[in-house]
């Protein structure tokens, strides 16, 4: 059979013949991202993290839920007219998404991606429509500071001393709704990346276990669509930190990419480091939150014409990390154009 | 492991080259800062429970009962400054000077206790009390009894000739 009618570009990325609309956009963050540089772009902080639920899990889906809601009023699209809910989150079995699709109840598809889910999210909602499967998709990814340390880590309440590259679980949830056409910024490629396992065995230091990775998925789509760095006003990483995007840095520079001060991290934007988070921010929520908030205002009122967000993400387990296995690390590029 | 299944391009660095970049590039523990608060605040802990020990003997408590009730008057005090949401505060800038000591065990039963009761009574707090303190009682008491077996033996199979 021939093979007419793909819509790829080089080895690895996809290019989209009726690039996908982000209609609307919403976000919910913690009081520390609240307090943060970006504290202003958010559209609701919450007081605290428990928000009066009986539970962090609860805590978290209903902070996903909102963020969701949030997103679908704003597009003034009706909820019968959206096809698909994608989300995903970093609990097991991702229940703060499950659970907040039961509330939601569009036809659902969970993902994870770890901290990557956000990218992960926007490609595929992007690839239900741009392939004629649906009309509206609703993508929505969250991350809870406390759910993850008790999951993760150690209990909430117990006195340990972080490392000086562990990064700070964001507590957010970001949520987009996509349409084929409408105002708004456009999805206009994307590069599903894969795993990349350089031997980062110290869960303390993921900046460091996903910089390869996310290095390989910018090289390919930047090879791919045969462009330079220069080519856009921002790439933005997920939660690489303040230490994976050094070594990003490094590691583009030796493999002949010349990035520069366009290429920064959600991770390193979301937090001061007044507020003592060592490496940065990381989580599901990071992306997200930075992407769907300040970013997207950014690309909306002109100031960027082209944005690559590479959500980088950890894909190892408490067991693997237990076992002395090494974290096997992914990033996914999304791109978009104002 | 590192580029070797995949198909090019792809970065332009070895494992081996990374993991020394990687091991330049990450921040070291600040090891002097933390040495010096973990003795002060340790040192602090310390002599707070020596006070109450000398404290409770002048009131006439004999040395073996005052100091089993300043053990549990310390394990008191950890417990409620986990409560409190305090203790991991303390423990961030003092390190080991708080981890060591029984206030820090304290913390480590009364943490787990507290986080997993939204599970319930039995499979939360009852199953998952002893998740962070475990190791420390297993390979205590193990210990113990091996160094036990070998002082009994030792008395039995004298190594020394008297």
């Amino acid at each position: 059979m021939l093979e007419t009618n793909l819509k790829r570009a080089g080895n690895q990325t996809v290019v989209f013949a009726n690039p996908p609309v982000i209609l609307s956009s919403y976000t919910v963050v913690g009081p520390m991202e609240g307090q943060g540089p970006l504290g202003a772009t958010f559209d609701s902080v919450w007081p605290d993290t428990l928000h009066n639920e009986k539970s962090w899990e609860r805590a978290e889906s209903k902070l996903l839920q909102e963020a969701l809601e949030g997103a679908i009023a704003r597009s003034g699209v009706t909820r019968d007219q959206i096809d698909f809910m994608l989300a995903g989150d970093l609990l097991n079995q991702i229940i703060s998404s499950n659970y907040a699709a039961r509330q939601i109840a569009l036809p659902f598809i969970g993902l994870y991606g770890a901290c990557s889910t956000m990218a992960l999210g926007l490609i595929l909602g992007s690839m239900l429509l741009d392939g004629g499967f649906a009309r509206h998709v609703l993508v929505g990814v969250s991350s809870h500071h406390d759910t993850a340390e008790r999951q993760y880590r150690m209990p909430t309440e117990h006195g340990n001393q972080r490392s000086m590259s562990a990064q700070w679980t964001v507590t957010g949830a970001g949520s987009v709704l996509l349409g084929r056409s409408g105002n708004g910024p456009r999805i206009a490629s994307a590069t599903v990346g894969r795993i990349l396992d350089y031997g980062e065995t110290d869960a303390n230091n993921m900046g460091a276990a996903m910089a390869p990775a996310v290095s390989d998925t910018i090289l390919n789509h930047l090879h791919d669509l045969n462009r330079t760095p220069a080519d856009y006003d921002l790439i933005a990483s997920g939660d690489l930190g303040t230490v994976g995007l050094g070594l990003a840095h490094e590691v583009l520079k030796k493999s002949g990419i010349p990035v520069g001060q366009e290429f920064t991290d959600c991770g390193v934007m979301i937090y001061d480091p007044s507020q003592d988070v060592h490496a940065g921010g990381s989580g599901c929520g990071c992306s997200a939150v930075v992407f769907a908030g300040s970013i997207l205002q950014r690309v909306r009122a002109g100031e960027f014409k082209r944005v690559l967000l590479v959500g980088s993400g950890a894909l190892h387990s408490p067991t693997s990390s237990q076992q002395g296995e090494s974290i096997p690390s992914i990033g996914h590029a999304v791109e978009i154009v104002g | 492991m590192g580029n070797q299944n995949l198909r090019p391009p792809t970065i332009s660095v070895t494992p081996q080259e990374y993991q020394k970049l990687s091991q330049q590039m990450t921040p070291k523990p600040t090891v002097f800062k933390n040495c010096v608060w973990a003795f002060i605040i340790g040192g602090a802990i310390c002599a707070l429970s020596q006070i109450l020990v000398n404290l409770l003997k002048l009131a006439g408590l004999p040395q073996a009962e005052a100091s089993n009730a300043v053990t549990a008057i310390m394990i008191l005090v950890g417990a409620l400054l986990t409560g409190l949401g305090v203790y991991d505060e303390i423990v961030k800038v003092a390190g080991a000077g708080a981890i060591v000591p029984v206030t820090g065990f304290a913390n480590s039963m009364v943490s787990p206790a507290l986080e997993f009761k939204r599970e319930g009574y039995v499979v939360g707090v009852g199953a998952k009390l002893f998740t962070v303190a475990g190791p420390v009682l297993v390979y205590g008491v193990a210990t113990s009894i091996v160094l036990g077996i070998a002082a009994y033996l030792l008395r039995v199979f004298p190594l020394v000739p008297r």
